[in-house]
């Protein structure tokens, strides 16, 4: 496992238990997303998926030892907050832009 | 790889996968939308922090010069959050006063009356409000 990149045991152990906590996360809010009884419960779970989906960006990067997906977690930090501010301006307001 | 940068950089991950896990646990289990708010939108992003800070430290210890994109994320995040939760608090008090959706169980309403609208359909609930405000 260490032919790829120059981290050590530790790092590569505690990178295994952070993909294994962030991927239980993922499936989680995938949960509440599906589930949840109310329209607002959904956009949480969007919400918080696009948070955790940044989480898991961020492990690849440092697994992979290369800064290549930085500019998609940035990407997905912003078009993520625009739709939960859209979303929540549409059940707030009926419309998105007055 | 120096010994102690390694495991200062394990620590930093597993703490922010930890918060990043918790907040999703607390996501699914606790019972309504605003007991569900607090858990996503404070423990998810001291993870993400937390990750984002290692993941800073090992690219300013293995590649030369000092990584600053990570930073840039934080700081989006930490602005960002709280503005978001907001909108969804007030989506979801919207929807509630419109009553699209179920209102939520006993324990919330009495806590949740600041505005005094809500106590005008429950009968039981009025007597509680006035002991509070009298």
């Amino acid at each position: 496992m260490s032919d790829l990149t120059e981290t050590g045991l530790i790092l590569n152990s505690a990178l295994m238990i952070g993909f294994l906590l962030v991927t239980a996360a993922v499936l989680l809010s995938l949960w509440r997303l599906i589930v949840g009884p109310d329209k607002p419960d959904r956009i949480l779970a969007l919400d918080t998926l696009y948070v955790n989906t940044i989480a898991l960006l961020v492990l690849l990067d440092i697994k992979l030892a290369s800064s290549l997906y930085f500019e998609a977690a940035l990407l997905i930090a912003l078009f993520g907050f625009v739709g939960t501010v859209a979303l929540a301006k549409f059940l707030t307001r009926g419309d998105i832009i007055e | 790889m120096d010994l102690l940068m390694e495991s200062l950089i394990a620590v930093l991950i597993l703490i922010g996968a930890a918060f990043t896990c918790l907040g999703s646990i607390g996501l699914v289990r606790l019972r309504d939308f605003y007991e569900r708010l607090h858990t996503p939108t404070k423990a998810t992003t001291l993870g993400v922090g937390s990750l984002l800070i290692a993941s800073a430290i090992f690219f300013s210890w293995t590649m030369p010069g000092i990584s600053l994109h990570e930073v840039l994320v934080a700081v989006f995040l930490f602005i960002t959050a709280p503005v978001s939760a907001h909108l969804m608090a007030k989506a979801a008090l919207h929807l509630r006063e419109r009553g699209e959706t179920g209102l939520p169980p006993e324990t919330t309403l009495q806590r949740h009356d600041g505005s005094g609208r809500l106590s005008e359909d429950k009968d039981g609930n009025q007597d509680g409000n006035a002991a509070d405000s009298g």
